[in-house]
């Protein structure tokens, strides 16, 4: 088991008080897979990316664990996990369009920050790395804002990956780019995983039917917790939990006309996480409620692989 | 009803302004009441040019954008024109004064179109407006933007740019920043509204929502249309490569990518190979019935004469 996340809970310190962003979350992930982790903006799937690798100021680690290769992670402590950062655990953000700096050429930029950790890097093999992504070696001796997005994109997937992290965190990298740029960034991580460069994934995504195309498990939040998990193409195909199908229906796919099918979302919105009500969080949204849901279901394998928190999945 | 004649646009870049950068060039098609039309295209093709163009809030460099005949940057008054057009935008968050309560959109309206009508009168108008959006007027009315979801916000706009009766509505990718589960209804509304005879540029760069709801495509790559005619017939038969390739790279649910890339060897150019007898206007060739497509372009076209 390369991943193992135990009841894990971060909070957010608000004015108004704590906002249980992550509620009590486990799972794992195996060595060699790419998880999807999906769900609706405040599901909290950005959180947990995030307190995998660095929890910022407003975040709090309230209680759980996270044991990488048998390591623990020393989630809560910002200071004693810089000793994992990069090497072990890497991620690239959301925004890797701001996350160059401006003023470096991208060449100078990668070996300052090896030196600053102390390593060195064969010029061969960092060439070898852009070939893989589909860059030049050109680009080394740019500035970035030379390039376009899909390429400042994939960049930083190099530079992120050069230490061969045993977990990789890509964080909605996907969602800023254009379809056919889209499409060669989810392949370039695919192939980071296939040569070994990283062992495991998690790709932190809205979008189901992005993720369905590269990972091989993909995880639904809803609300702070779990929904379901499940290998890729079940989430697509036999969903059980409620929040799952009625999420996957309302996607409208390239031939699905308006006219010749109707589509709906989903009535209602996500509570609000500041005092979460008691029970099944998507309670109130669900269809299939009744008097058992005011109970927390448990997050159970109903099948193998396959872990869905409903009453009415089991 | 609206109608784009030849439109190009053209920014001065560099350091005085002297080059061209040519953002659309020479796009023609028309949007008619009842009709939904999807401008898709990647960052960069213009296709927010175009909506802006239409909104008066660029001028077009060359050629004419008429409503119902008249060229509108000819219209002397601007509200005459926001009557019977009117815009909605990507980001709901911003479109609002965080200050005010959401509902300030509708006072506005009400202040600069119709400042002699009742309180009641008003009051009936915009809730049935919201109404009409499918929002409940107790749960939104008198809140501040913060405490409303993107979806209700989004849909408040709307609502705004139907009080006015309009006749033409510009949606610039007023899904994308919205989530699954609630962008589905807003596209439905759009459906709705088209029911209803309102014409709808519906501008985007995610295939699968354009096609959902649109009746007609207009699909834009760096400035120029490479392919137009009814949804059904540019997805269901794309003839330009570029379309062909957009269509690739679209994630779908239960069909994974290819594994092989297509080849990169000679296709036929759709406009320069086109059958001997194909009807042209202008640059497009017009393969089907109102299928119109162009040349492939530098690179796959040898016949290719862009302007870069």
């Amino acid at each position: 088991m390369s991943l193992t996340v135990t009841d894990l809970r971060v909070h957010y310190r608000t004015l108004r008080g704590e906002v249980k962003a992550l509620d009590g979350v486990s799972f794992t992930v195996a060595d060699g897979e790419i998880m999807g982790l999906a769900g609706e903006s405040g599901s909290g799937k950005s959180t947990l990316g995030k307190s995998l690798i660095r929890l910022d100021g407003r975040m709090r680690h309230v209680g759980g664990t996270v044991e990488l290769d048998g390591v623990e992670l020393p989630v809560g402590d910002s200071a004693a996990m810089d000793r994992f950062r990069f090497s072990e655990v890497s991620v690239i953000p959301q925004y890797s369009m701001s996350a160059l700096n401006p003023t470096r050429k991208i060449g100078k930029m990668v070996a300052e920050l090896l030196a600053s950790r102390g390593e060195r890097l064969d010029p061969a093999e960092l060439e070898r790395r852009l070939e893989l992504v589909g860059l030049s070696r050109d680009v080394l001796g740019r500035y970035p804002i030379e390039l376009s997005g899909g390429m400042k994109q994939r960049v930083v997937m190099v530079v992120s990956t050069l230490l061969n992290p045993s977990l990789l965190i890509a964080d909605e990298v996907t969602s800023a780019l254009d379809v056919s740029s889209q499409k060669a960034v989810a392949r370039t991580l695919l192939g980071l995983r296939d040569t070994g460069l990283v062992t495991s994934m998690i790709v932190v995504t809205h979008d189901i039917s992005l993720v369905y195309q590269i990972a091989d498990t993909i995880m639904v939040m809803y609300a702070g917790r779990l929904a379901e998990k499940a290998p890729a193409d079940v989430i697509v195909t036999e969903p059980r939990h409620p929040y799952t199908r009625l999420l996957i229906s309302s996607l409208p796919e390239v031939g699905v006309r308006q006219a010749d099918k109707r589509l709906s979302g989903i009535p209602g919105s996500p509570p609000s996480l500041l005092d979460p009500p008691e029970g099944c969080r998507f309670r109130d949204r669900c269809p299939l409620a009744f008097d058992r849901c005011a109970e927390q279901p448990p997050f159970t394998e109903v099948a193998p692989g396959h872990s869905v928190a409903c009453w009415k999945a089991a | 009803m609206l109608r784009l004649d030849g439109v190009s646009k053209i920014y001065r870049v560099g350091a005085f302004g002297g080059r061209e950068l040519r953002a659309v060039s020479g796009v023609s098609f028309d949007v008619n009441p009842g009709e939904v039309v999807s401008l898709i295209g990647e960052s960069g093709s213009g296709k927010s040019t175009l909506g802006r163009m239409v909104l008066r809030l660029t001028p077009a460099s060359e050629g004419t954008i008429t409503f119902d005949g008249t060229d509108v940057s000819a219209i002397r008054s601007r509200k005459a024109y926001y009557r019977q057009v009117q815009g909605v935008f990507q980001d709901p968050f911003s479109c609002y004064n965080p200050v005010f309560k959401a509902d300030r959109v509708f006072a506005m309206i009400k202040q600069e179109y119709f400042p002699e009508m009742g309180r009641a009168e008003w009051r009936d108008r915009v809730e049935s407006s919201l109404d009409g959006v499918r929002l409940d007027p107790g749960q939104v009315l008198g809140k501040y933007p913060h405490q409303l979801s993107g979806g209700q916000l989004q849909r408040m706009l709307i609502a705004r740019a139907l009080m006015l009766d309009i006749r033409l509505l510009v949606a610039d990718e007023i899904i994308s920043m919205l989530d699954a589960s609630t962008r589905i209804d807003v596209l439905n509304l759009l459906g709705d509204l088209r029911a209803r005879g309102l014409g709808i540029l519906f501008v985007t760069h995610d295939l699968s929502l354009g096609n959902y709801v649109s009746d007609r495509t207009v699909v834009l790559r760096r400035g120029r249309i490479a392919e137009m005619g009814p949804t059904d017939r540019v997805f269901g038969n794309p003839l330009h490569p570029y379309t062909r390739t957009l269509l690739d790279s679209v994630p779908r649910l239960h069909t994974k990518w290819a594994d092989e890339e297509p080849a990169a060897g000679q296709t036929p150019c759709p406009f320069h190979d086109r059958a001997p007898d194909t009807p042209v206007r202008s640059d497009l060739a017009e393969a089907e019935k109102e299928h119109y497509v162009a040349c492939a372009g530098s690179g796959a076209c040898p016949a290719a004469k862009e302007t870069a």
